[in-house]
Formats: structure tokens, C-alpha cells, sequence
């Protein structure tokens, strides 16, 4: 699936706005991306499963906060950086 | 040799370099954007740097410099809790960082927030928690709730290794008060008698309390380790093992100024000398410069008296606060101190305290001022 990276986590993704991940649910994605990416998936998600209180991540165009989710054929998974942890 | 200053800011951090203390020299920022909480040169090499950061949205992590802070990696596995330990917690932001024994090169302890303790065995690039504190069977009343925290969280700070044994730790906790290992971090015991918490009621038997105390910064003389020093939310202390209690020697501050305040720092070679920036406690607690007239107090005696250090400070009209981890001593003859305030600058005096010199305006907020002499 296609995954958009927001300018915080590009430092992972050497720049890229815009990666490959596979997987079936959310959380296969995830370390999909921590495997392509050493690193991204700590930053983005905490050690209790938990997506970090200032990030959001929408499947489509919906927010998903359930790792477990399957994903549909087709989605594309956007990484918020949430307005709520600008400062 | 030249000194060095790691200043860690809400907004990154910088590097000053200088090799007469005179002139200085300012590089960074780097990790612009990101709260770096703590940066500490390792004194066992004196070229690797760890620096405790943040970026805003993402989660906490340790970043790791062998080359003096010319690049720089993320550990592999920053500072974490269990995954399914069943209080839920998860690292906000790593605090403070502490070079272990100079006899384990390899090894750091990190205290992160909310209240954790977590080491590293291998230079800062894989961490893990110290099981004894962290999931001690009373470490959830030592730790409290989150109505016993610090605003941006409770802290777990003033990690200390005895230079006498790698197994002799002490660690302190705002709130939680100061703690005292024996064995590596395999067990804890409360270190607070003598100090007041004077947030809390009288126990109903008119015992002291344990713990829940709101230590702000705790050192330890590097060469007489017996004796600590303690900024607290409520007072001014000091304590020579094996004694168990802690002397409030802020009594004996102007009572004007009182001895209320975030950092404490000691000379390194004379372990009757320390200094302080006492901060406002009074009323809604603006924690700013006492009347607005920012100072250092020494004392030369153990603290049975302070003397106020101003000397080009400015007389009126500065409203700082200098963070727990904002002022630090160099290892110089005489000593240099340095402190960063909340309002972006770095002060410096290189004669013990005699006279003040700003070396660096506009910074962002400054959380930590570190020093250290690179290889």
C-alpha cells in the first residue's frame, strides 16, 4: 500500500514523502515499515500498542487507531503529525 | 583542551566551545524542532555523546554521537517500559541521562517520564528498564499519581553513581522524593528523612513520611561520595552517610530570598562549596528570579551560610527560571559556571561567582547545561 509520511518521520525515510508497505492489517503495515525503516514504527506507535497521542493515522480517509484493523484492498495509509503537538 | 557547554533547549540544541573561557564559540542548532531534555559528554572516553530528545508529535528517543557531536544515530532501542506490564505505562520523554562507574564503560542510566529507571550496557544503543525500580512491589506509591508530578509530567532525575562502587546508586523523583540501591538497581529504599513536604498534612501519628517527597536536583561530591546535596521543592539540604537524615541548610538563607529553587552545584574539588539560583515560592509560585534580581548564593562552609553572587547580573526587571538541569560547574582552576535560563541565555563566570557575563542571547528556552572537556 502507499503510505504518506509526514515531514517528522522523513528522516527515516530519506525524504520520502511517499513509501511502499505490505500487510493485511495496520500493525503488519507498521512493521513492515519499522523493517524497511529501523526505528519509524517507536516513533509512531508506543510500547503498549498505543498510536502516540500527537499522531494520527488514517486508512483511506478514516482514522484508525485499531492496530488489529485489516486493510482494504486499495487504501492508502496517511501518517498525521496532529495540530495538537505543534508548539 | 578546550571546554565544552551542551546547551539542550525546547527547540533543539547547541554546542559553545571555548579554549581560554573567554571566547566562545556557538554551533548548532541541531535537532532543530525537537525538545532535548538532557546531552552529556561521557566522561570515561570524553567523546561519546548521548542527548535525551523528543520531537514533538513522535516518541522519545536517545541519540548517540562517537565523534563529539559531529553526527549523530538513534539507539536501536530507545528507553521503553515492558510491552503488556499491567500499568499501561509508556516513555513520554527521557529526562536525564548519567554516565555509569568509570570501571563499566559501557554503561548509562537514563530516567525518563512518566518515573522509570532503564540502563544501557552498551554505550546508549540498546536500553532496558531496570526491572528492581521500575516494577518494585512499592514503586507505584513512591511514584504517586499524577497529581504528583511536575506539569509536563513527573520526573525521574539525579541519577547517581557512587565513584566508590558501580553497585551504590541513588536516583530522586519529583515528585517521589530520593531513593538509595545497593545492589546495581536490584532493590530500593527510601532516603527522605529529615526533608519537609510541607504540601502534604501531618501523618495522623506525627511520623515523618517516607517518600512523596519533591527533590528538584540531588548531586554527589565526586571526591568525598558520603556527602549529597539536595535542591528541594521545600528547602535547601544536605547529608553525610551514613547518616540517614538529610540537614535543611537553606535555613540559614536570607529569609527574603529563601531557599526554594531547581538547581544545586557543586565545586568538584572542595566539598564544603556549592551553589544555587534560588527561584520564587511564594504565593502562586511564579518560580521566577526573587523580585525580578536573578542571583547566585554560595556557600564556602557546608552551607551553614550563603553569600549572594550578582556581579553583572542585571539589578531588576529579569524574571528567569534556571531549570534543574541548567547550571553546571567546568573542572577548571578557578571553577567556571554556567547557567542557561528559560528566557534563551547563557550566562557564564569563570572567577567562582564573583562576576557574571552573558555569553549567548535569543536561544530557545533552555531545559540543561552540561560541561565536559573533549578528547
Amino acid at each position: 500500500m502507499r503510505v504518506v509520511v509526514p515531514t517528522q518521520l522523513r528522516g527515516y525515510t530519506a525524504g520520502r514523502a511517499e513509501v511502499d508497505a505490505e500487510g493485511a492489517t495496520l500493525a503488519e503495515v507498521l512493521a513492515d515499515l519499522d523493517r524497511q525503516f529501523p526505528g519509524f514504527r517507536f516513533r509512531v506507535i508506543d510500547e503498549q500498542d498505543r498510536v502516540r497521542r500527537h499522531i494520527i493515522l488514517f486508512v483511506g480517509s478514516e482514522r484508525q487507531d485499531d492496530l488489529g484493523a485489516a486493510i482494504r484492498p486499495g487504501a492508502d495509509l496517511q501518517i498525521v503529525g496532529a495540530l495538537s503537538g505543534g508548539s | 583542551m578546550p571546554v565544552q557547554l551542551y546547551i539542550a533547549t525546547r527547540k533543539g540544541f547547541w554546542i559553545a566551545t571555548s579554549d581560554d573561557r573567554s571566547a566562545w564559540s556557538l554551533q548548532g542548532p541541531t535537532f532543530l524542532g525537537q525538545q532535548c531534555h538532557h546531552i552529556v559528554l561521557d566522561p570515561r572516553d570524553r567523546r561519546t555523546l548521548l542527548c535525551a530528545s523528543r520531537q514533538w508529535h513522535l516518541g522519545p528517543t536517545v541519540f548517540r554521537s562517537s565523534d563529539g557531536g559531529a553526527t549523530w544515530k538513534e539507539a536501536a532501542t530507545p528507553p521503553q517500559f515492558v510491552k503488556g506490564e499491567p500499568r499501561g505505562r509508556a516513555v513520554d520523554h527521557v529526562f536525564w541521562l548519567t554516565p555509569g562507574h568509570a570501571s563499566e564503560p559501557g554503561t548509562w542510566y537514563a530516567g525518563t517520564s512518566p518515573k522509570g529507571l532503564f540502563r544501557s550496557d552498551d554505550g546508549g544503543v540498546t536500553w532496558a528498564p531496570v526491572a528492581g525500580f521500575n516494577d518494585h512491589p512499592e514503586q507505584h506509591r513512591w511514584v504517586g499519581s499524577d497529581k504528583d508530578e511536575t506539569p509536563d509530567g513527573g520526573k525521574l532525575h539525579s541519577i547517581l553513581v557512587d565513584p566508590r562502587d558501580p553497585a551504590h546508586l541513588y536516583l530522586s523523583m519529583s515528585g517521589g522524593g530520593t531513593f538509595e540501591s545497593l545492589d546495581r538497581g536490584a532493590d530500593w529504599r527510601p532516603l527522605n528523612l529529615g526533608v519537609a513536604a510541607d504540601f502534604f498534612p501531618p501523618t495522623e501519628d506525627g511520623s515523618e513520611r517516607e517518600y512523596g517527597h519533591d527533590p528538584h536536583c540531588v548531586v554527589q561530591h565526586p571526591t568525598a561520595p558520603d556527602r549529597l546535596w539536595q535542591q528541594n521543592h521545600c528547602g535547601i539540604y544536605r547529608i553525610d552517610r551514613p547518616d540517614p537524615r538529610w540537614v535543611r541548610i537553606g535555613k540559614a538563607m536570607p529569609g527574603e530570598v529563601g531557599d526554594i529553587g531547581f538547581p544545586i552545584v557543586l565545586h568538584p574539588r572542595d566539598p564544603d562549596t556549592a551553589w544555587v539560583f534560588p527561584m520564587d515560592g511564594s504565593g502562586d509560585w511564579p518560580r521566577t528570579s526573587p523580585g525580578g534580581r536573578p542571583a547566585v548564593f554560595a556557600t564556602r562552609d557546608g552551607g551553614a551560610s550563603w553569600q549572594r553572587r550578582e556581579h553583572g547580573l542585571p539589578r531588576d526587571q529579569a524574571w528567569w527560571t534556571v531549570k534543574r538541569q541548567a547550571m553546571c560547574a567546568d573542572g577548571r582552576d578557578p571553577i567556571g559556571l554556567y547557567f542557561g535560563t528559560t528566557s534563551g541565555e547563557l550566562w557564564a563566570t569563570t572567577d567562582e561567582a564573583d562576576s557574571f557575563r552573558c555569553l549567548f542571547r535569543h536561544l530557545p528556552h533552555i531545559f540543561s547545561v552540561t560541561s565536559g572537556e573533549p578528547a
